[in-house]
């Protein structure tokens, strides 16, 4: 095939007009440097076919809409190069989540996870100005402030594809680190209780495919693994 | 007979503003929120450099106050802004900003453990506190915590295309369910539209790709007035060719902006403030570089980082270093980045008074897409995150009480679900796909590059005119365009409503700009290149009538302080 072109194979099912029948469907795009997955589908629905469907807003990695399975990875197709692959490159929803069309999941259970760890600050007091905290403590929450809630971690995770209903998952988990670890919060053990069965952090199996596909280079496995010491030593 | 979903506060928009609004109306009755994507998909999360308040936390600023912020961001707004909103703004600042750090803002701190500023552009000293470069990330996932935590009920990935309105009075919305196809009817007593601007309008934006104005549009259609939509604003520094945002930061931090003979060319343009000088001046100053023949393969310029050094890039601007490396592969610690001007911000839009209120009763507009007008003809850096917090709470606020004086009212009468089920009905037919030859991309593309071409950073007479009859054969055109069946996850569907949002809009921008015959802040006209206080020291508030858009003035507000030559 000519070199710059790529063919994007990308996983199909219309709920509409196709009853569950799935299919893979494939297309030729030309390709420019600098090219990302994103541009190479908009390019296809704006030019080849408008009946696909995909999720997208910043274009840049900060809005974390755009998550991906590329070539079984999970990643994001904002930031991922076209030319990073080369020939074939097989595009698919993120996977263990149910389809709504074409590529677009169903995140509901995702966020459901969120909800459910008290995912906001505790405050110790309220003081009149803001609280003083240290550079050194912000960076104990550095890079898990970061997260862009894009759910990459949860469809890399073997244990959340098999287990859903079982296990809360590593987003929220990072999460509920990134609020025990801020030092203006005091509801660490209130979520600790939340998360210390076997659905929250002993179903971690340490698989570190959260921490290898985070694209906000987050080390969550890590962060899981704190927040079982934790369990015992508070 | 269908019965709608009631709320009395609903806000449309899950960005900073509506979330916010919503965090507020809840302390005095049930709110929901309805948003185009889940609310941290928003565009709020893209902001960077930070958000301003007179804290005084900076050496350098230690005496700042709320005057010092209003006068700034007045001469800013070159004298357009109406100064009472500008005092609400500043006047409540340090306190939206000590909220948000109570709620958990992991801002960055001063040695003291304060939360850090930085100097942004019109300012000349730091006022700007941020999170790293990624502060509306970080005020954005705050106040969704907030609302998760306040329970408030979100409606996400609804399109919102009609708001149903009665004797001037609004009674309910209309909206899409994208991911079940289905279309829903909404109740309310008080509508907050918080639904953002229009920068996709232009081809080239730093805007995410949801952007397209359709809130303002929805307002626009249905009776009420837009103000100063002429006023759009270039960011000197996005990303060339993909234009993504860098953020003004990198010059606060003390980035360099060189022409293609390695020349710091602010100097010519303001001397004192060099790369700190706001936004409309610095991005003139290198499109005229650019057009002049000193831009680097005559289409950018280069934004300097090196002399920063790896640690400082490191703390203050890790944003800044990860998109040059992802998108354009280059290091800014070693390399210079190639930037030029995007659209980036609707200082004009949906015309509402200092408590959000339009002229529909009941209906209020807050944020972006809203113009209070705080901004004037040129926004300052740090301002925009600023008026989405404290207008947020002071719109929900008003928004709340005026459901609580509604509901102790009757209760919805037969005539209100009769009109929703009208309206439902008819927008149903909208929804159905359309046979026709004209694509969707080719018009919002052309749209796009006359928009960049003949209304962006320099405009003049004839071309606008030209820009007014190019967007009215592309309207023409959208009348032919062919859209697929189905409304599940629709994209083309979407981009066919964004699309004539997008139209409309554009007709406004450019006979707004045609008519307003002086340079002010953004909006610069090379055939009026001076600011003209007499006849135009003025709002433009532009109307949707059966002929056409009209244009009307109002005066601008103005308490303390008086237009003066804009030097920097």
């Amino acid at each position: 095939m000519p070199e710059n072109t790529i063919n994007l194979k990308i996983f199909r099912f219309d709920p509409e007009n196709a009853g569950l029948d799935t299919h893979y469907q494939t297309y030729t795009v030309k390709t420019e440097p600098g090219m990302t997955v994103l541009e190479a589908l908009f390019d296809i629905l704006d030019n080849q076919d408008g009946t696909l469907a995909f999720r997208y807003s910043c274009r840049w990695g900060i809005c974390g809409s755009c998550a991906v399975s590329l070539n079984g990875k999970c990643r994001l197709a904002c930031n991922t190069q076209v030319s990073d692959y080369s020939d074939t490159l097989t595009i698919e929803p993120l996977p263990g989540l149910d389809i709504i069309k074409d590529i677009v999941v169903d995140l509901e259970p995702f966020f459901e996870n969120y909800r459910k760890i008290k995912p906001y600050l505790v405050p110790k007091g309220t003081p009149d100005k803001e609280n003083i905290q240290m550079q050194e403590d912000v960076n104990l929450i550095e890079p898990h402030v970061k997260c862009i809630l894009c759910a990459i971690c949860e469809a890399s995770c073997p244990v959340s594809w098999t287990s859903r209903e079982k296990y809360i998952g590593p987003m929220a988990l990072t999460k509920v680190y990134r609020f025990n670890r801020d030092t203006r919060d005091s509801g660490g053990k209130e979520r600790l209780e939340i998360v210390g069965d076997e659905t929250g952090v002993w179903r971690c199996r340490t698989i570190f495919r959260c921490t290898e596909y985070c694209p906000k280079k987050i080390p969550i496995t890590e962060a899981i693994q704190f927040l079982k010491r934790r369990y015992f030593t508070d | 007979m269908m019965q709608p979903i009631f709320h009395p506060v609903l806000v449309i928009g899950g960005g900073l503003a509506g979330l916010r609004a919503a965090i507020e109306a809840k302390k005095y009755c049930d709110a929901a929120v309805l948003s185009m994507v889940y609310p941290v998909r928003s565009h709020s999360c893209a902001a960077q450099g930070g958000i301003n308040a007179p804290l005084g936390n900076a050496p350098e600023g230690i005496d700042d106050s709320w005057e010092k912020h209003a006068y700034d961001t007045v001469k800013g707004s070159d004298f357009l802004a109406d100064q009472d909103a500008v005092e609400i703004l500043t006047k409540e600042a340090a306190e939206r900003v000590y909220e948000m750090e109570h709620w958990g803002t992991p801002f960055s701190r001063t040695p003291e453990g304060r939360i850090a500023q930085r100097p942004f552009g019109g300012a000349g000293f730091p006022r700007t506190c941020y999170a790293e470069d990624t502060t509306g990330h970080a005020l954005l996932h705050t106040i969704n915590e907030q609302a998760i935590k306040n329970n408030i009920k979100v409606y996400s990935e609804r399109f919102v295309l009609s708001l149903v309105v009665r004797d001037k009075k609004i009674i309910g919305v209309i909206a899409l369910n994208r991911l079940t196809g289905k279309l829903e009817a909404y109740a309310a007593h008080s509508v907050v539209l918080a639904t953002g601007g229009a920068g996709r309008i232009y081809a080239e934006t730093t805007n995410s790709l949801i952007m397209s104005g359709y809130g303002i549009s929805l307002a626009f259609r249905a009776g009420v007035a837009l103000k100063d939509m002429e006023f759009m604003q270039f960011h000197p520094t996005s990303l060339y060719r993909t234009n993504i945002l860098l953020t003004e930061g990198s010059r606060g931090e003390g980035a360099y902006l060189l022409n293609s003979k390695g020349e710091r060319f602010m100097q010519r343009y303001a001397p004192v403030a060099m790369e700190l000088a706001p936004r409309d001046i610095v991005a003139r100053a290198i499109a005229t570089e650019i057009l002049e023949g000193r831009g680097v393969n005559n289409a950018y310029v280069h934004l300097d980082l090196r002399h920063l050094g790896e640690k400082k890039i490191n703390e203050r601007l890790p944003g800044v270093r990860e998109l040059c490396l992802s998108f354009i592969g280059l290091d800014p610690v070693k390399e210079l980045i190639p930037v030029q001007p995007a659209q980036h911000y609707t200082m004009g839009g949906i015309d509402c008074n200092i408590n959000g209120e339009t002229e529909i009763t009941g209906l209020y507009a807050v944020g972006e897409c809203a113009c209070v007008s705080v901004h004037g003809a040129n926004r300052l850096g740090g301002n925009s995150l600023l008026e989405t917090l404290v207008f947020g709470k002071r719109v929900g606020e008003f928004a709340a009480a005026f459901a609580l004086q509604e509901s102790k009212k009757s209760a919805m009468d037969e005539g209100i679900l009769d009109l929703i089920e009208q309206e439902y009905k008819k927008v149903n037919e909208k929804i159905k796909g359309k046979e026709g030859k004209e694509k969707i991309a080719s018009i919002r593309s052309d749209l796009g590059k006359l928009m960049v071409k003949k209304v962006g950073i320099f405009r003049q007479e004839d071309q606008l005119r030209e820009a007014l009859d190019e967007i009215s054969a592309l309207s023409e055109m959208f009348e032919h365009v062919y859209v697929s069946r189905g409304t599940i996850y629709n994209l083309e569907l979407l981009h066919a409503f964004d699309l004539e949002a997008m139209l409309a809009l554009a007709e406004v921008i450019a006979k707004g700009a045609l008519f307003r015959k002086e340079s002010r802040g953004s909006h610069y006209r090379t055939d009026y290149p001076e600011r003209d206080d007499e006849h135009f020291l003025k709002h433009t508030i532009a109307r949707c009538t059966p002929d056409g858009v009209k244009i009307e003035y109002r005066d601008v507000v103005m308490t303390k302080f008086k237009p003066e030559k804009r030097v920097y």
